[in-house]
């Protein structure tokens, strides 16, 4: 019984470490954010990095998931003759919830394991020692200019879902099901509001910060999963896991603190 | 100079560095020589800071760098310059802008010196006109020799080589050694050369070290290192596979 109760202890104890271990990660990027000299030219190329990497992804995940919602929604809708609603329907579950989750589940695939496996590289073959023994700080060069590009894509990436898929609704409502297209459109311009575009943008950026966050730590930290190759392979898998569950724990927090 | 005294560095309960005591002289070259997985490069890692010993001192010009964080330790890593191992040459430039790299982001240089600067590096390691090349379109030598360009170009007092030969053909082996050599008489700069080339290392250094089991069994000019009496130096310098060094495999056979 001691011997469980050490052992649930320890283990306590270490996730506690391993959290504030995160954390610290964070604030010092956090710092080194505000702390001159910039790496502007770093930043655009994370920037491209992200975007370039994700456009494709997000282009099909949008427009079929608008597809599909448009799909199912109106046959609901269509029991209770409220087919007009389709529309801010799709809109909003878009704006609101499915853009900036799934756009941020998307580019956490697609970039974020890069990023890790990029960093984790680095880091086995000495590329991050190589920076420290020049006397320049790998916050600086690797984690900020990504956290920053996180936060500025993830919210274009999400606007760029949320239109796609709002048009992929369309496609189905009006060219398939026969909605008219002034009731389609007309519909999300009267129930869609500013608060509910800027739900969607809190969520994004704060996805953003999550994914690169976690992203980074992995890569930067892949030692402590395991040695060379596997080491990295392990990270990449582990960041990929931890960010999409900390997106989706997180969507549900802030949904219902904004709501 | 630097000194290091009782240095002690642990990983997960073996003990790695047990008890370096180790001077070298300003100006002066030191070849560290000793076993595979030995702690040389444990060693080097803690003189740059990147690990943190457990016990003892570093002394470089009268600063205990073990003490140190953040900015005073910076300024004391911009003594230095170290060529890894691997070359850990960043992936994503050039041949020309990782050499270029220490100098645009440490020293304010025009682009037309810069280029001068970057082109007679590399012309000193034989590398003239692979200016566009990346580190995946070359061969390890070839990674090795620009990340040598990249070490020496911002003109370190302190230059720390982790096996800057390994894996060179002997012909460049001897004109890498004769590189870090005629640089050494142009700069002066304070040397630490882990190596397993013997016997070209002792052309470039003046004293040579031998360590063992994470100590320093020996320490002495190369005349003396190659004349001395201890049956592990002996051994080491003869390669042979009878003697007192522990063979590896022999430990593992044991556990």
């Amino acid at each position: 019984m001691i011997n469980l109760l050490r052992r649930l202890g320890s283990r306590a104890l270490s996730f506690l470490k391993r959290m504030g271990h995160m954390l610290m990660f964070l604030l010092n990027s956090i710092y080194y954010t505000f702390v001159p000299p910039f790496k502007f030219r770093l930043l655009l190329k994370q920037i491209r990095f992200f975007g370039n990497k994700s456009m494709i992804v997000i282009l099909l995940t949008g427009s079929f998931t608008g597809m599909v919602m448009a799909l199912q929604i109106y046959h609901t809708l269509n029991k209770f003759g409220s087919e007009a609603l389709l529309g801010p329907a799709v809109a909003l579950s878009l704006i609101r919830e499915l853009g900036p989750v799934l756009s941020a589940l998307m580019v956490t695939g697609r970039a974020g394991s890069a990023l890790t496996a990029e960093i984790g590289i680095m880091r086995i073959s000495e590329q991050i020692d190589a920076l420290v023994s020049m006397a320049l700080n790998p916050m600086r060069y690797l984690i900020v200019p990504n956290i920053i590009a996180a936060i500025i894509v993830f919210p274009l990436l999400a606007a760029i879902f949320d239109v796609i898929g709002i048009y992929g609704g369309y496609i189905i409502a009006v060219k398939l099901l026969g909605l008219s297209e002034g009731t389609y459109f007309s519909q999300i311009d009267i129930f869609v509001e500013w608060k509910d575009v800027k739900i969607g943008l809190y969520k994004s950026i704060s996805f953003g910060i999550i994914v690169s966050w976690i992203s980074c730590y992995k890569g930067y930290f892949t030692e402590e999963t395991g040695f060379g190759a596997e080491g990295v392979s392990r990270s990449t898998t582990d960041a990929v896991v931890m960010s999409s569950v900390l997106i989706l724990i997180w969507d549900y927090f802030l949904g219902s603190v904004l709501l | 100079m630097i000194e290091i005294i009782g240095l002690e560095k642990s990983f997960n309960g073996q003990k790695v560095l047990n008890g370096i005591n180790l001077r070298i002289e300003h100006g002066e070259i030191m070849a560290v020589i000793g076993r595979s997985g030995g702690g040389k490069s444990v060693l080097l890692k803690n003189i740059i800071g990147i690990l943190k010993p457990d016990k003892g001192s570093i002394i470089i010009d009268g600063v205990d760098i073990t003490k140190l964080r953040g900015r005073e330790m910076d300024k004391t890593r911009q003594k230095l310059g170290v060529l890894f191992q691997g070359g850990a040459l960043f992936d994503s430039m050039t041949a020309y802008e990782n050499v270029a790299f220490p100098l645009k982001e440490k020293i304010k240089i025009g682009k037309k010196a810069l280029q001068e600067k970057v082109s007679k590096a590399l012309e000193d390691v034989g590398l003239k006109g692979m200016e566009d090349k990346y580190p995946s379109e070359m061969s390890g030598g070839m990674r090795k020799r620009v990340a040598l360009a990249r070490t020496l170009i911002t003109e370190p007092r302190i230059v720390l080589f982790d096996e800057p030969t390994t894996g060179l053909d002997p012909i460049l082996l001897n004109s890498t050694h004769k590189l870090i050599r005629c640089t050494h008489e142009t700069h002066g700069f304070t040397g630490i050369v882990i190596s397993h080339e013997i016997p070209e290392i002792f052309d470039i250094s003046d004293k040579v070290a031998f360590l063992y089991r994470g100590a320093i069994e020996e320490v002495g000019t190369p005349d003396e290192i190659k004349r001395s009496s201890n049956p592990m130096v002996r051994q080491f310098l003869t390669g042979s596979s009878e003697g007192p060094v522990e063979l590896l495999c022999e430990k593992e056979t044991r556990r």
